[in-house]
């Protein structure tokens, strides 16, 4: 069941100086919670995505330790401030050791 | 006496059917957490601080109609400037095989100590939140939702 890791983020391109934007995050992830058996009754591995982290301009915003009761396919929205134009990084890290990132520059005027 | 013993009434029969296919249906083999481990972790993040009630809203369904996707809306009051704002934020769900949900840690970058996300619930359940601030004071707030069909497993 291991397809192709995704991440989408959806924010605006520009905003206003103070603006408090939402972003909206969704990253395609079995979320394998180490709880589930396979058809011989084995337990199917934990592989879930266990980190997320949002900076800007290389400052923390917020980060988020997720465990497996985070639902597949993980999706998450938060508020960023506008202070200024520069890029935003969001990043997921995987149990495999992967990590996905999304940037996005924004403009402020 | 031994017959008495093998035939069983309809009820009987129909009630023990029932507790067959609910087990054959719990998705995980281990014993879900107990709401001491909840007790454990909430003292291993608040350590010996004062836990209140309040500034916590958590939004969660009453009823949720499938577990394994189960929305969850968070928001903390604070100002969110640098000497005042919320250090980290906490889940745990005590019915769930292991209690831990997520942990969020804000900065006075963030705007607002708000996230929205999806949660699994293996069934019916308390969901407790715990807010740290940076002054050092700690909030809680609990939410029962009650879950139709158990997330985690198939």
């Amino acid at each position: 069941m291991t397809s192709k890791v995704t991440p989408r983020v959806r924010m605006p391109a520009t905003a206003k100086t103070g603006e408090i934007i939402e972003v909206k995050t969704l990253i395609s992830h079995e979320m394998e919670s180490g709880q589930r058996k396979d058809a011989a009754g084995k337990i199917i591995p934990r592989h879930i995505i266990n980190k997320f982290t949002a900076t800007f301009n290389g400052q923390e915003i917020l980060s988020a330790d997720w465990h497996p009761a985070i639902s597949a396919n993980p999706y998450q929205s938060f508020s960023v401030r506008a202070t200024q134009s520069g890029k935003f990084v969001f990043s997921w890290f995987d149990d495999d050791g992967s990590v996905y990132t999304s940037e996005h520059q924004i403009t402020v005027s | 006496m031994q017959i008495e013993q093998v035939v069983r009434t309809r009820r009987e029969v129909l009630v023990a059917g029932a507790g067959a296919a609910a087990l054959a249906a719990l998705p995980w083999t281990p014993s879900l957490a107990a709401s001491g481990e909840v007790d454990a972790l909430i003292k291993k993040v608040a350590g010996d601080s004062k836990i209140s009630e309040g500034r916590i809203s958590l939004d969660l369904p009453g009823i949720a109609e499938n577990g394994l996707v189960v929305p969850l809306n968070f928001s903390v009051e604070s100002p969110m400037t640098a000497d005042d704002y919320v250090k980290s934020v906490h889940f745990f769900a005590d019915g769930n095989p292991n209690p831990q949900v997520a942990d969020y840690t804000f900065t006075p970058l963030s705007p607002k100590a708000a996230a929205q996300l999806r949660i699994r619930l293996a069934k019916t359940q308390t969901i407790t939140a715990l807010a740290i601030m940076s002054s050092g004071e700690v909030f809680s707030t609990k939410k029962e939702v009650k879950v139709t069909i158990g997330g985690c497993g198939g």
